[in-house]
């Protein structure tokens, strides 16, 4: 069937198998190769993107369920200059990756959670964090790093959080 | 992991899904939020021929005030229950039982009536509706009919809708006696309950122990004849039937429903 998504703003149409779960459109029809299939069961979260703006498991939702709706991967987070996003950059300084294969699952699933809640408690990240799972078991830093970017977002101090980078990071 | 081949319908209302559903026949099955349904899709657990997609039946999505009774459109997701100031006002067992279904992800994808057609016994809010003694309203090819949740759930994956029979709404008279307890064990956060207990008032309800959601009816009248809480906790395994799996054996299962059912109703009883 003839399947429609606006992904990352960008229009993406094919004719696709009725069968085509969300992640493989993804992946292999808009090349979009951030989101990762992970268990393939809706339990690890590796695959998770926006749906109009939601958390969902890609792996466990049909491409024609997605038709006409707005999806956002990992790669649409960044600005149009470069800039990445104030979660990306938490990750980046609080070291909330290791292997980073669960990482732009649970980036996903970070935004999604600030979105509807800009200033969870401790406790609310980690149990908005239950469908992702970090086979490094790296948790600790992922609520560190949420939990920055909830506070960064709030008093605006995304700048402050970017030559932090900067200045650990800088090669 | 991918599903077997199937043809994709979508209905944008429940005339459509009906007639959809009379067309596919016995090969046909309707996919809400497809939380329950796909997975067993990609494990080729099901294998239907026709997927008749309701998920876009906006007008089957709602939780209504309706004097004595709350009426909730089938297709209102587990997050939307959570959200809603009415439930949390009037049916708060209801939502925080919605708010441990699976994940965050999960909760926005899985619908209400998915979970009740689904008729896994493991599944938290069947039992959730049955201690709430819910009625559900289907439509079939002949028109409406409304169907006591007690008489809903026929057996593992089994229920009373016939095939093409759509669940379009649940309603739940408010309830008189308002203590409430939702228990759930689990190994991990996003697992299904090894068991659950729902509480409303001394209506009690479990999950994951027989083929079917179950009313605790021993426990239900030992409280009716005066017992305490724990006096009548220890009567949580009578009738009942559980599975033994990875998770739990039968004993373990039954030991468990006697502790959550003194949670629960100790809990209820703070909240009374």
């Amino acid at each position: 069937m003839k399947v429609a998504v606006t992904v990352n703003g960008r229009q993406v149409a094919a004719e696709v198998e009725d069968r085509m779960l969300l992640v493989h459109f993804l992946r292999e029809v808009a090349d979009l190769t951030a989101t990762n299939v992970g268990c393939d069961t809706t339990s690890c979260g590796a695959c998770t993107v926006l749906l109009d703006g939601e958390s969902v498991k890609s792996c466990t939702v049909l491409a024609a369920q997605a038709d006409g709706s707005e999806v956002t991967t990992c790669e649409g987070l960044a600005g149009a200059d470069g800039q990445m996003h104030p979660v990306q950059l938490a990750f980046r300084a609080e070291h909330g990756l290791q292997c980073g294969f669960c990482t732009p699952g649970m980036v996903m699933a970070a935004v999604s959670l600030l979105a509807e809640n800009p200033n969870p408690t401790e406790e609310q990240v980690r149990s908005s964090l239950e469908g992702n799972l970090c086979r490094c078991t790296g948790y600790h830093n992922i609520v560190r790093a949420v939990l920055a970017a909830a506070g960064d977002t709030q008093a605006g101090a995304l700048a402050e959080v970017a030559s932090a980078v900067s200045g650990k990071d800088a090669p | 992991m991918i599903p077997a081949p199937f043809e994709y319908r979508r209905a944008s209302t429940a005339e459509e899904a009906l007639k959809l559903a009379a067309d596919a026949g016995d090969d046909g099955k309707y996919l809400a939020g497809g939380h329950s349904l796909l997975p067993l899709m990609k494990l080729r657990l099901a294998q239907p021929e026709v997927i008749i997609d309701i998920g876009r039946l906006r007008d089957l999505s709602y939780v209504r005030d309706e004097g004595d009774q709350i009426a909730i459109g089938a297709l209102t997701r587990h997050h939307d229950l959570v959200r809603s100031e009415l439930l949390a006002r009037e049916l708060p067992l209801l939502a925080h039982a919605a708010s441990q279904v699976g994940d965050p992800q999960i909760r926005h994808r899985g619908t209400v009536g998915g979970s009740l057609a689904h008729g896994d016994p493991a599944s938290d809010l069947p039992a959730v509706l049955l201690a709430l003694d819910a009625t559900l309203v289907s439509r079939g090819p002949s028109g409406s009919r409304e169907i006591g949740v007690g008489e809903f759930f026929s057996g593992l994956f089994e229920t009373a809708l016939q095939p093409g029979e759509l669940l379009t709404e649940i309603r739940v008279s408010k309830p008189a006696q308002r203590g409430w307890s939702f228990q759930k064990f689990t190994k991990r956060a996003i697992d299904w309950a090894i068991v659950g207990v729902a509480v409303q008032g001394r209506q009690v309800a479990l999950v994951n122990m027989g083929s079917t959601p179950l009313r605790a009816g021993a426990v239900e009248q030992a409280l009716a004849g005066g017992a305490s809480p724990r006096e009548a906790a220890a009567q949580a395994s009578e009738g009942t039937n559980p599975v033994g799996d990875i998770n739990a054996s039968p004993a373990y299962r039954e030991h468990l429903a006697r502790v959550l059912v003194a949670r629960g109703l100790e809990e209820a009883a703070s909240r009374a």
